[in-house]
């Protein structure tokens, strides 16, 4: 099975030390996180977890499997580039300088859609949000050209076939879970594993 | 409000009257809650940060009967071994700093065998936390990776509800260990107490998965159309309290059934579809004909690597049914053709009742072929040696002789382990205490302690190698104090012997610090006040034996066994089940 990226989502309880507990499962396995971000997440009270690992198919899914085991992590998805809208911010700091003396830098800074949050007469602060290689190809560029500071944020991914976490919250919230809770990649593709 | 302030007299019943309108201590609060969920034994040790606790616990004592360990090591073992016969959640308290961190061994013990355990751990005051105050350790972040679940409380407001979730995790779903560290001032501090209220229903935790009656349909398809079905069976069996239902199953389909190490007693070890124990130091027939069955029927177990040996060379022409609560052991290791999901003391009856009745007669034979086999080869040198020393493995056998199988057996880690779990008789489930995932040198005294307040009518006998006692002998204080009745047998080889014995077999006999000295064991038990002897000598040992049993109270029998035995059959680590060596 081949190595790829994949982005692992978990809904879970806000409660202190969930970093930890979702960290240790990986770097136990010696497992590099390659980007990792929490937010709130469409169900009130829930927080989601965005991880990006490079991993095969079956290790991908045994960790979703262990992170499930966590009292406080309610569910965890894992999904291919192809099967999620995802995004990155950054931000870069270029001496004002460079960008009006130098034509070549607007030009890279528009073409990579790049807007100025800040602007002062030492630097100018550009923002960008889009795939790791855009963001990558922007920041090679301007390393040319002075780049004092550079920063790039977690990716953050929505789910393509997600019907939000609002009814599962529910299930979960019941005492005895509907039937829907328990996702079973052998039922789905039961053809496939059972033959007789 | 009408508040009632709890004096040291206040009875227990006046608590639950005035529930909602008391304040109490949280040190209280976390003594109610072991009442109320019907802790009747706790074992710990005090200290600086839990005081508040153990002071609260100078007025439970008529309720609540405290066993005063010698190591926090001890403290942890023990709770597990009266988890494992009682069937119910050892509790455990210790200090903080040192305290906690010598629980540490004893939760990834619990944790890979999935023992239910409570253990309440002191933390230093909470403005504290983070200073590195005296004593203090970050004690949740230590034992994250070795518990089902742990919290701090640092306001005794929550201590009704973080017990109560606690009991919950530790004893449903696959059972574990749960910590709970409580501040020093939540111990301390009065608030209103609101009464106990048992948890059962957490939304992000999911104990039991769904029973899916379309999985159990197939795998009676597969067990039905089976000619030679062999099922494996795991601890599962007696945490799911599921061994009539078990039982039931393999009669009725008529499936041999062989144990791994965990799952040992919970099918007695007579029936006449018990085939043995599988695994690196297992019988020869179960570990050669998991290479030769059709389906392999896996019950409440999870194919650990001394049980499966070479992965790629493991049961590749059996169709696999796996039946475990926990969803992440299916296809962890071995994948399965039929997952089936869930608690088996639900799944084996709906299993039973769709399996036809069938007596696999020429298949069994297979296996009763190979154990004449191991038995001409291996068994019968060992139980009745024509060697001038004695074996550990005649030892077993005059003990399961004198017991009739009815004992618990506890043991620590090494040899003397492999030979107890190997030909000790068991009559009844829950009687075999050892530390299988973990193979924790130093588990057998404590946990054999715990395992007598778990079973006091039982005969607990801890069967100990000379280097696993020196480990944690000093628990043989707590015995001379409390007065468990446990009688300990070393099997003194003068050896680390299981480490020797790989040194012999794949390092060229390089003994490289095996050769432990030991003191003399039956000075050191008289020093306890703890009866004993030593034995050498073939004529004697049944009578010591003998004695050791009958006598009233703890006695320690050391018995000097051959120097160099090794136990055999062997799966050499990166060989395949099948390769299995008898000699």
């Amino acid at each position: 099975m081949e190595k790829q990226e994949y982005t692992i989502t978990l809904y879970t309880e806000n409660t202190i030390g969930m970093i930890g507990r979702i960290s240790t499962i990986f770097s136990r396995r010696k497992i590099n996180i390659e980007s990792l971000n929490t937010s709130p997440s469409e169900a009130e009270g829930i927080h989601r977890f965005t991880i990006v690992i490079h991993e095969t198919e079956e290790v991908v899914r045994k960790l979703c499997r262990q992170i499930e085991k966590q009292v406080e992590v309610l569910k965890a998805y894992y999904n291919t580039n192809d099967e999620v809208i995802w995004q990155e911010q950054a931000l870069y700091k270029v001496p004002t300088a460079v960008v009006t003396e130098k034509a070549p830098v607007e030009r890279l800074l528009r073409q990579y859609g790049a807007s100025a949050v800040v602007i002062r007469a030492d630097y100018t602060v550009f923002e960008t949000a889009g795939h790791r290689e855009e963001i990558d190809a922007l920041t090679d560029a301007l390393a040319e050209y002075s780049l004092i500071e550079f920063v790039r944020s977690a990716r953050i991914a929505i789910i393509k076939d997600s019907e939000g976490f609002h009814k599962k919250l529910k299930e979960f919230e019941e005492a005895e879970p509907a039937e829907e809770v328990v996702e079973n990649r052998y039922l789905n593709k039961q053809d496939k594993v059972f033959t007789m | 409000m009408n508040t009632l302030e709890i004096t040291k007299d206040t009875p227990h019943s006046t608590l639950e009257e005035q529930a909602g309108t008391t304040k109490i201590s949280g040190s209280q609060a976390v003594l109610e809650a072991l009442l109320a969920e019907g802790v009747d034994t706790i074992f710990g040790y005090p200290g600086g940060a839990i005081m508040p606790i153990y002071d609260a616990l100078y007025d439970y004592n008529d309720r609540l009967q405290h066993i005063l360990v010698r190591h926090e090591q001890g403290g942890i073992h023990a709770g597990q071994g009266y988890a494992r016969t009682s069937g119910r959640v050892g509790v455990v308290f210790a200090t903080s700093g040192p305290g906690a961190t010598n629980l540490v061994t004893g939760l990834a013990d619990a944790m890979i065998d999935s023992n239910p355990i409570v253990c309440i751990t002191g933390q230093v005051f909470a403005h504290l936390l983070g200073t590195d105050a005296f004593q203090e350790t970050d004690v949740i972040n230590i034992t994250t990776p070795v518990t089902k679940w742990n919290y701090q409380v640092t306001d005794a407001c929550e201590i009704p509800t973080a017990l109560a979730k606690a009991f919950h995790i530790a004893r449903t779903g696959r059972p574990g260990p749960v910590l709970i560290d409580i501040t020093k001032n939540a111990q301390l501090q009065l608030f209103e107490y609101q009464g106990y209220a048992k948890c059962n229903h957490i939304r992000s935790y999911r104990p039991k998965p769904i029973v899916r009656r379309a999985y159990v349909e197939q795998a009676a398809t597969l067990i039905n159309g089976a000619k030679k079905p062999f099922v494996l069976f795991g601890q599962g069996i007696i945490l799911g309290k599921a061994e009539a239902e078990f039982r039931a199953f393999i009669e009725k389909a008529g499936l041999p059934a062989a144990a791994t190490v965990m799952g040992l007693s919970a099918l007695e070890t007579d029936h006449p579809l018990h085939v043995g124990m599988l695994g690196m130091h297992g019988n020869y027939a179960p570990n050669v004909l998991t290479n030769a069955c059709d389906v392999l029927i896996a019950v409440g177990m999870r194919f650990d690597d001394r049980v499966t040996g070479r992965l790629d060379k493991y049961a590749k022409q059996a169709q696999v049914v796996h039946l475990d609560i926990d969803p992440a052991e299916i296809d962890k290791n071995v994948k399965a053709a039929v997952p089936v999901w869930g608690d088996c003391k639900e799944t084996l009856p709906l299993l039973t009742e769709l399996v036809e009745k069938r007596e696999h007669t020429d298949w069994l034979a297979h296996f009763r072929k190979l154990e004449q086999e191991e038995i001409k080869e291996v068994i019968t040198d060992e139980l009745n040696p024509k060697s001038a020393t004695l074996t550990m493995g005649e030892v077993v056998k005059l003990l399961n002789e004198l017991t009739g199988g009815d004992a618990v057996i506890v043991t620590d880690v090494g040899q003397h382990q492999m030979v107890a779990c190997r030909y000790a008789k068991f009559n009844q489930s829950k009687s075999n205490v050892t530390s299988g995932g973990l193979g924790t040198m130093g588990f057998g005294l404590p946990a054999a302690i715990g395992a007598w307040y778990g079973a006091p009518d039982r005969t607990v006998v801890a069967i100990i190698g000379d280097g696993g006692i020196q480990m944690t002998i000093q628990e043989l204080g707590t015995i001379m104090q409390f007065g468990a009745k446990v009688k300990i047998l070393i099997l003194n080889n003068e050896f680390l012997g299981m480490v020797r014995q790989w040194q012999q077999l794949f390092h060229d006999r390089r003994y490289s610090f095996v050769n432990i000295t030991s003191p003399d064991f039956v000075t050191v038990a008289k020093g306890y006040g703890i009866a004993g002897r030593s034995v050498s000598e073939r004529q004697e040992l049944k009578a010591a034996l003998a004695e050791m049993i009958a006598h009233d109270g703890s006695y320690l029998l050391e018995v000097m066994v051959g120097k160099e035995n090794n136990v055999f059959p062997m799966v050499p680590q990166g060989s395949s089940v099948a390769e299995i060596r008898l000699k």
